[in-house]
């Protein structure tokens, strides 16, 4: 099998559209799983005990059973019940959800993090609750965070070739359908490997400057 | 005669099963300057918590500048303080902590100037300005625009100082609050706090293992043992002619332990 470049230029686009697809889901996942993984976060700090256990509980069973099964489920049994999501949808709810759970444990650790001491000295002050949080533990707890909610942001990139399953279009699922047209697949699958390495050395540069910038702060 | 400022009646509290504080009473009156000594586990520092509200109380009376502290009146019965009514209770406390509990993130200025902007409306100009009043108080404005990071313990201590007094409580508790200090560095946080309590009128309770410091500072001394009072009465007889015996052996502990009297 030879390597050919002009099969390389000719389905380039379709590929570079995928990547753009794979980097948009990548983006909305990962909004759905900081925001979603707060309010995991605070749900378990909840002093209602029903509340905190059950959000433990899911957080256990969504971390415990794989992506791969989670899509299946969003995208292929929940229209059985009625409930209809496009693809694209299903996928960064299916990815966002996951990764909250991750998330959560990263804010969790990040707030628990916080001395006591400054929960008392914010009372002693005659702080509100909301005065706490916003200038007190928040702006302590954040920065340490960074560098694994980034960690996870990368992990959540690299697994999104799972989406082809549930018939996204992203780059791996472009990638596969451009070399079952031709049945070439030396190009388009390397190309797909090397999009994602490129990427992920980019990533592991802004992972290191983010630890840099915030891991030393944390000290 | 005036009222006392802080009344304590039949104070109750339990950590499960275990008793901390025994139906403790006592009153301090404004301006008093009180030292609270005893062994550790006595439930000296547990009272300071409590009055700082960073405690609940497991049952007892608390009342503070004429108002009860964890009850309130609703529709003429007497119902547990809620949220609204602690936050008011607080204006009237400060306190001071072992372990200083700074916040790492603010300057020393905008440690001293975050409470009074944001519970009094302060406005900043002002706060900073009696700030900068109390870091010279303290002796620390040149430090104004450090980190507490980058201060000794000694200095972050006073910082913690000022901190407390821009709320200007009429109330300040002082936990153990050269404990965690090196030696060299206690004298001057020592030195502060006595010239508060020269110049000012503030009601001061202070938690401390300072004897020496103690016999000078206090109007009164309570002597703390197993969650009840054993003996309470001006510096010169708890500390020259204590009368309980369980006083006198915890004061030879001490002086055996190498700490002045």
């Amino acid at each position: 099998m030879e390597w050919d470049w002009a099969f390389v230029w000719q389905i380039m686009p379709t590929l570079l559209a995928g990547l753009k697809l794979t980097l948009l889901v990548t983006l909305l996942a990962a909004v759905v799983a900081a925001v979603l993984g707060l309010a995991l976060a605070i749900l378990r700090r909840s002093g209602n005990r029903a509340v905190a256990r059950g959000t433990a509980a899911l957080s256990e069973f969504i971390r415990g059973t794989p992506l791969l099964v989670q899509l299946y489920f969003i995208f292929y049994v929940l229209p059985d019940i009625g409930i209809r999501l496009p693809a694209l949808l299903a996928g960064v709810i299916g990815m966002g959800l996951h990764y909250a759970t991750y998330t959560a444990e990263v804010y969790r650790a990040g707030i628990e993090n916080v001395p006591r001491g400054q929960w008392e000295a914010a009372r002693a002050t005659n702080l509100t609750m909301r005065q706490t949080w916003v200038h007190v533990i928040v702006p302590q707890a954040v920065p340490p965070m960074i560098p694994a909610l980034a960690n996870y942001l990368i992990a959540m990139f690299k697994e999104t070739p799972l989406l082809s399953a549930i018939t996204v279009l992203e780059l791996m699922n472009q990638a596969k359908s451009v070399a079952n047209t031709y049945y070439r697949y030396i190009e388009p699958m390397t190309l797909v490997g090397v999009f994602f390495l490129a990427m992920s050395l980019v990533s592991v540069v802004f992972l290191r400057v983010l630890e840099a910038r915030f891991g030393r702060m944390a000290k | 005669m005036t009222d006392p400022i802080i009344r304590i009646d039949n104070l109750v509290k339990s950590f499960g099963t275990f008793k901390v504080l025994d139906g403790l009473s006592f009153d301090v009156m404004p301006g008093e300057k009180l030292a609270l000594i005893g062994p550790s586990g006595s439930g000296k520092t547990t009272i300071l918590r409590i009055l700082m509200t960073l405690e609940s109380i497991s049952d007892g009376h608390i009342e503070i500048c004429g108002d009860q502290l964890y009850h309130m009146r609703r529709n003429g019965r007497e119902v547990p303080a809620d949220e609204a009514h602690l936050h008011k209770m607080r204006s009237h406390i400060g306190m001071v902590f072992q372990h200083f509990n700074l916040f790492p993130h603010k300057s020393v200025l905008e440690n001293i100037t975050l409470a009074p902007i944001l519970t009094k409306g302060t406005p900043r100009a002002k706060a900073e300005a009696r700030a900068m009043e109390l870091l010279e108080m303290v002796g620390l404005a040149d430090k104004a625009d450090a980190r507490p990071a980058q201060l000794s313990g000694g200095q972050k201590q006073r910082v913690a100082i000022a901190r407390a007094l821009a709320l200007q409580p009429r109330i300040m508790l002082f936990d153990e609050v050269t404990s965690a200090l090196d030696p060299e560095l206690v004298e001057e946080v020592l030195l502060v706090m006595k010239r508060l309590a020269a110049e000012t009128d503030m009601t001061m309770l202070l938690v401390t293992h300072e004897m020496g410091f103690a016999h000078e500072f206090a109007d009164r001394v309570l002597f703390f043992d197993k969650g009840r009072i054993v003996e309470q009465g001006p510096p010169e007889q708890i500390f020259s002619n204590p009368r309980e015996e369980r006083t006198q052996s915890f004061l030879r502990k001490i002086i055996a332990a190498g700490h002045r009297v």
